[in-house]
């Protein structure tokens, strides 16, 4: 297919459609949970069956039935519409700390891999250090300082997992700035940023698609982590990581308020995951 | 373990090709390389916990004293002064930072604000139950990830998408939900452990697998790229052709090179592993650094979270550098490359 594609001089955009025309029914089911997910984040409404605050605790701790598809908490909260409602508090966060964490890791794996050397040089040591923090442990360090609440989340989540991404944006900037055609457009003497503006950038860019993709998935695992430590968003929201952390008081009566919302993180994390990979492999076939 | 004893011996120049120690010098050099390297990194983490907490908003002796007091007020100055005079807040920063470092060097990490008492000592109590769970899961991961390698790696197309398809359900698994479902199935469903079972044996197995599931999972991927490609190789057939049979030449030959990518993964899994252990901890109710850690992070006790976080990281360095150099010993083709 891609051998094709590059003999023949079909148009960029036709070869593109061509490519994502046949998707694997994965990444169709991924992508209508995405969706699903999406429309509970903007139109909880919609989705919603019950008031997601509305107490009636003549019906606490019910189980999955067709009045509660869920079931319900033990102020008698109907749990599927709490997650339909919590949708946009995870999905928010998850967003945040991953445009935080893809900033910081373009700039900062950019001037790694391209820099002059006396910039790539310190650039490259800082990342090894930061690179040497488990994830969840400088998350924790900067809620320690900024404090427990939403924002603070999508700060620490997104600094947690930047390193991580800077290393995956710096292997992608020197394999570029390597590639044949770098070599052969400076060898045609274009200037330096002629060849960024052309050859490096969207090269180096088309793969950090697929990188979107994985870091929201990744992002509301982790920030639906630290809430369940009690150290993310408080519990009036339905974030997801909440209603996994007040599940642990009746875990042993009620396993549905354990399962659901923590299958809505896992559910939000493949699909993304699974999109982003698809992404990966798409732009890679396009590149041979 | 060679390559470390000759380290001192380096001259340092490096050695030319011919020499018939040439490759061995070449390696020691770059072994100590890495230990240098290593070093700064610790040095490095130590110095991002300090400014990071040191970039604090707030007065620390009033976070202090009314942690202890169980308070929030505002503190008086005649209150602070013997604060900041006890832990030197008033200090200016590169002083503070140099006693801090001083003090790491002497293995001193400071006084807990909460519990008043050396942060060494609070990690050592604690440090036990941690270990053991990631110890317990990474070997748990492995014992699950071989024999399922053997099982499903290299037997063509349709049990190599089943495999990788189960493989990145379990590595996206976050653990703190894989710990939950455990709970719910084998403690409260089945009863075949204990709800709480403390740092017991018995009680170690489920958070112990909680951990080891989704590792096991992404340990699988990577062992799994590489089976495919080792079965390929010349020499598969050349043991085939010498009357070995299949599961021999699996677990003999192919598994051996398969490993080698998983292994790299190991030494990050002890830093994935202890972060996840707090997580896990924290859903079995189970003794250990995660309840001291989460604990001083929402009182803003920073002595111990600074402690906890560097001593973490330092552990982190540590056994990827360990990796690094077993490589070496192990591998004769990466001599030269660390």
């Amino acid at each position: 297919m891609t051998v094709v594609a590059s003999l023949t001089p079909t148009p960029a955009t036709r070869s593109r459609w061509r490519l994502f025309r046949r998707v694997p029914l994965s990444v169709a089911v991924a992508g209508l949970t995405v969706l699903f997910f999406a429309v509970a984040a903007t139109a909880p409404g919609v989705l919603a069956t019950h008031d997601p605050v509305s107490t009636d605790l003549g019906s606490a701790l019910q189980g999955p039935s067709l009045g509660h598809l869920l079931g319900t908490d033990d102020a008698g909260r109907d749990l599927y519409s709490r997650i339909i409602w919590g949708a946009q508090e995870s999905l928010l966060i998850g967003l945040g700390a991953m445009s935080i964490a893809l900033t910081g890791a373009i700039v900062l794996g950019f001037l790694a891999g391209l820099g002059p050397r006396w910039v790539a040089e310190p650039v490259n040591r800082v990342l090894e250090v930061f690179l040497a923090f488990p994830t969840l442990l400088l998350a924790l360090l900067l809620v320690s300082v900024l404090g427990p609440s939403a924002e603070s989340l999508i700060v620490a989540v997104g600094v947690g997992t930047a390193p991580g991404y800077a290393r995956l944006v710096r292997a992608q900037a020197l394999s570029v700035k390597t590639s044949g055609y770098v070599e052969a457009a400076r060898a045609l003497g274009h200037s330096v940023l002629a060849i960024f503006a052309q050859h490096i950038a969207p090269n180096a860019f088309r793969p950090l698609v697929a990188l979107v993709a994985l870091g929201i998935g990744q992002s509301v695992v982790w920030a639906s982590g630290l809430s369940f430590l009690g150290l993310g968003v408080a519990p009036p929201s339905s974030e997801w990581g909440v209603l996994l952390d007040a599940s642990k008081t009746n875990i042993t009566v009620a396993w549905w308020l354990g399962v659901f919302p923590g299958l809505a993180i896992v559910l939000v994390a493949l699909s993304f995951t699974q999109i982003g990979r698809y992404i990966q492999d798409q732009s890679e076939g396009v590149e041979n | 373990m060679s390559v470390l004893a000759s380290a001192p011996a380096v001259p340092p120049q490096q050695s030319s090709e011919t020499d018939r120690r040439g490759p061995f010098l070449l390696s020691a050099r770059r072994v100590l390389l890495r230990i240098g390297s290593a070093l700064f990194v610790v040095w490095g983490t130590v110095t991002v916990t300090f400014l990071a907490l040191a970039a604090l908003p707030g007065d620390r002796a009033t976070i202090l004293l009314n942690l202890r007091s169980g308070q929030t007020i505002d503190r008086t100055p005649e209150e602070l002064a013997p604060i900041n005079e006890q832990y030197g807040f008033s200090d200016p920063l590169l002083v503070q930072y140099v006693n801090y470092l001083l003090g790491l060097l002497r293995g001193d990490l400071g006084e807990s604000y909460e519990l008043q008492r050396p942060v060494t000592a609070i990690i050592g109590e604690q440090i036990g139950p941690t270990f053991t769970l990631a110890i317990t899961a990474l070997l748990l991961a492995w014992i699950i990830t071989v024999p399922w390698t053997l099982l499903t790696a290299g037997r063509g197309a349709r049990l190599r998408s089943v495999g990788s398809a189960i493989e990145s359900v379990t590595a996206g698994l976050p653990q703190y939900w894989a710990g939950i479902m455990l709970l719910l199935i084998f403690a409260i469903g089945l009863g075949w452990f204990p709800v709480i079972g403390g740092a017991s044996v018995h009680g170690t197995v489920l958070p112990a697998l909680a951990l080891a599931v989704p590792l096991a999972g992404f340990i699988g991927q990577a062992t799994r790229s590489e089976f495919d490609r080792a079965m390929r190789q010349p020499f598969v057939l050349s043991a085939r052709t010498r009357g070995m049979n299949d599961l021999g030449v699996r677990s003999r030959h192919v598994l051996r090179h398969a490993l080698i990518p998983g292994i790299t993964l190991s030494g990050w899994a002890m830093g994935s592993l202890i972060s996840g252990a707090v997580l896990v901890e924290s859903v079995f109710a189970r003794p250990g650094l995660g309840a001291v850690l989460v604990n001083a992070v929402s009182t803003m006790d920073f002595a111990l979270v600074s402690g906890i976080v560097i001593l973490i990281s330092a552990f982190y360095v540590v056994i990827n550098l360990i990796v690094d150099l077993v490589y070496v010993a192990v591998d004769p083709r990466l001599r030269g490359t660390v």
